[in-house]
């Protein structure tokens, strides 16, 4: 047998086949060029139609989970709030799902795939809760898992969040490769999946992101079912963009054409994702501006050919929140609605209050999941830890809080802001992206339509944003 | 303990990338560190650690590298007490 070469070069250069290789699909059948791919017929492809969906996650304990109104929250928030403002919070608590969040959704329509297209054994790189959701299918599925995991600095030393996904892979059965910081996680992915010949369960498929659709549309009938009416906007914790793509096409499937979509992340800003330093001094592991921001703005930057997770075409607003903010209301929710839930899954939920202040008290708001939480997924592992690494933790305005540096917990539940950010400017980095990716002068129709379609614009105003850039380009 | 047994459930390091083989364009702190790979076994042999060891995963996969702890414990917990949290949603809050 001829030895392969391992190296990190050799090893990149065969991306493509071992991809093809572990998914048992072709991308080339969808795409057009290095930006356009026709997108509607790669989700529909996955041949699930949604009864499917919800048949195969209910076989694996995913989905069905309950929709609970936040009143003592949506009370809170009416005392802070001007006269008839304050809309009614409701919760969809995800951690319901077996191994603990909505990730469960993704894994169960993946491992069922594997299952279905005879391979042996699946594999996910993942530092994220989507590892645990992974483990836990392919065991009930009869499948062998491999978790590849961003575990530890160069002191050896990991967030207790991160450890304690590591534990729950293997209490799921799972071999998990921990390692240390850096993006070459990718590399080991490709080298494991070439090694085994086991099913990419990449977080970016169409299997994964058509799991999600059943999270949207249970969504809508519960809110209907409860108050008779659908929700007027969705708070979604935006990392990949899976989660919002799901939903949002779940929404849309739903009826609920008019629902807001809100993205939500923790802001991270002033920390490198890939610095060795950085990597315990985040005090989250996910849901945050370091997977939120560039991801949207250029999705195809994954360990897919195509990635099916597209938050531009679905999101209507973006909202920063601050770590401090985030573990406020963690706590809140505890104390004032009797749940314990894991802290990234949070996030969206303190989205909810800003906006359910500005909104009116006969309106509603959903988030749309919470996580597990246990020992080192929980905001006082969370904030302990930050102390023993020189963060300052303590109480004050949210606004000075610094990523690093200082987690600064609100005061008062009326000192919760979060920041709206310019959508546009979103959308112009995203056409940058897509020039980079290839040349703005061979641009086809089929690409500009594309990109209006995955910016949710029109083409006219894509042209009319590629030449504003262009010209500031020419002005430098 | 410094020696396992055939067959303890141990943690092994294997080295991925050296420095000099690491991505182009990571940061500078990462570049001058190694890509490390850990990963928990059944040992196939008695072994030292910092002696070569092959393992069985749980899965049935067998792996090498160097043996590097025979404490393949969980100890992450909910942390010292944080006061700041403890008020939070409260009547003195309220």
């Amino acid at each position: 047998m001829n030895q392969k070469d391992m190296s990190y070069q050799a090893l990149m250069a065969r991306k493509n086949e071992i991809m093809k290789a572990s998914m048992g699909m072709d991308y080339d059948d969808f795409v057009f060029s290095p930006i356009a791919f026709d997108y509607e017929r790669m989700m529909a492809g996955t041949g699930y139609s949604h009864e499917d969906i919800k048949r195969i996650q209910a076989e694996t304990k995913a989905g069905n989970t309950p929709l609970f109104e936040l009143k003592n929250l949506t009370e809170a928030v009416r005392r802070i709030s001007e006269p008839g403002k304050g809309a009614r919070i409701f919760v969809k608590d995800e951690a319901a799902n077996a191994s603990g969040s909505f990730k469960a959704r993704r894994a169960s329509i993946s491992a069922y795939e594997a299952k279905k297209k005879g391979y042996k054994g699946m594999i996910a790189a993942t530092s994220g809760n989507y590892g645990a959701a992974v483990a836990s299918h392919a065991a009930q599925r009869g499948l062998k898992c491999i978790i590849v995991q961003e575990v530890f600095d160069s002191r050896g030393i990991g967030q207790p969040e991160i450890v304690e996904k590591s534990r729950a892979c293997e209490a799921y059965g799972a071999e998990v490769l921990r390692l240390s910081v850096g993006p070459e996680l990718f590399y080991v992915l490709l080298r494991t999946l070439e090694e085994t010949g086991y099913f990419n369960a990449s977080l970016y498929t169409p299997f994964g992101i058509r799991g999600v659709e059943s999270l949207g549309m249970e969504l809508a009938e519960q809110t209907r079912a409860l108050t008779g009416k659908a929700p007027d906007a969705v708070c979604i914790t935006h990392a990949g963009g899976g989660n919002i793509t799901g939903t949002a096409r779940g929404l849309l499937a739903a009826s609920c054409p008019d629902t807001r979509i809100v993205a939500c992340s923790v802001d991270l800003g002033g920390l490198h994702m890939a610095s060795d330093r950085d990597f315990n001094r985040k005090s989250f592991t996910t849901g945050h501006t370091g997977f939120g921001v560039p991801f949207a703005t250029w999705p195809d930057r994954v360990d897919v050919p195509r990635n099916a997770a597209r938050p531009l075409r679905y999101m209507d607003e973006y909202q920063l929140v601050s770590q401090g903010e985030v573990f406020y209301v963690t706590e809140l929710l505890s104390k004032l609605e009797g749940l314990e839930r894991g802290p990234a899954g949070n996030t969206s939920l303190t989205a909810a209050v800003t906006l359910a202040r500005q909104m009116e008290q006969e309106q509603i708001v959903v988030v749309q999941e919470t996580e597990y939480t246990g020992a080192g997924k929980h905001h006082n592992s969370q904030l302990a830890f930050a102390r023993e690494n020189g963060i300052e933790v303590r109480r004050g305005k949210p606004e000075d809080n610094v990523p690093g540096k200082a987690i600064v917990i609100p005061e008062r539940l009326s000192q919760l802001a979060g920041k709206v950010q310019d959508m546009d400017k979103l959308r112009f980095s995203y056409i940058r992206n897509a020039a980079k990716a290839h040349p703005a002068s061979e641009w086809t129709d089929r690409d500009f339509s594309f990109i209006a379609d995955d910016i949710k614009k029109d083409t006219a105003w894509v042209k009319a944003a590629l030449a504003n850039i262009t010209e500031d380009k020419n002005d430098k | 303990m410094t020696k396992a047994k055939k067959g303890d459930w141990v943690e092994i390091e294997q080295l991925i990338l050296a420095p000099e083989e690491r991505a182009p364009g990571i940061p500078v702190d990462t570049r001058a560190t190694p890509l490390l790979l850990r990963v928990h076994g059944f040992i196939l042999h008695d072994a030292a650690i910092g002696e070569f060891a092959q393992v069985k995963t749980i899965i049935g996969r067998e792996l090498g590298g160097t043996l590097r702890s025979l404490d393949t414990a969980y100890k992450h917990s909910f942390g010292n007490t944080i006061p700041e949290l403890l008020s939070i949603g409260t009547e003195a809050e309220a």
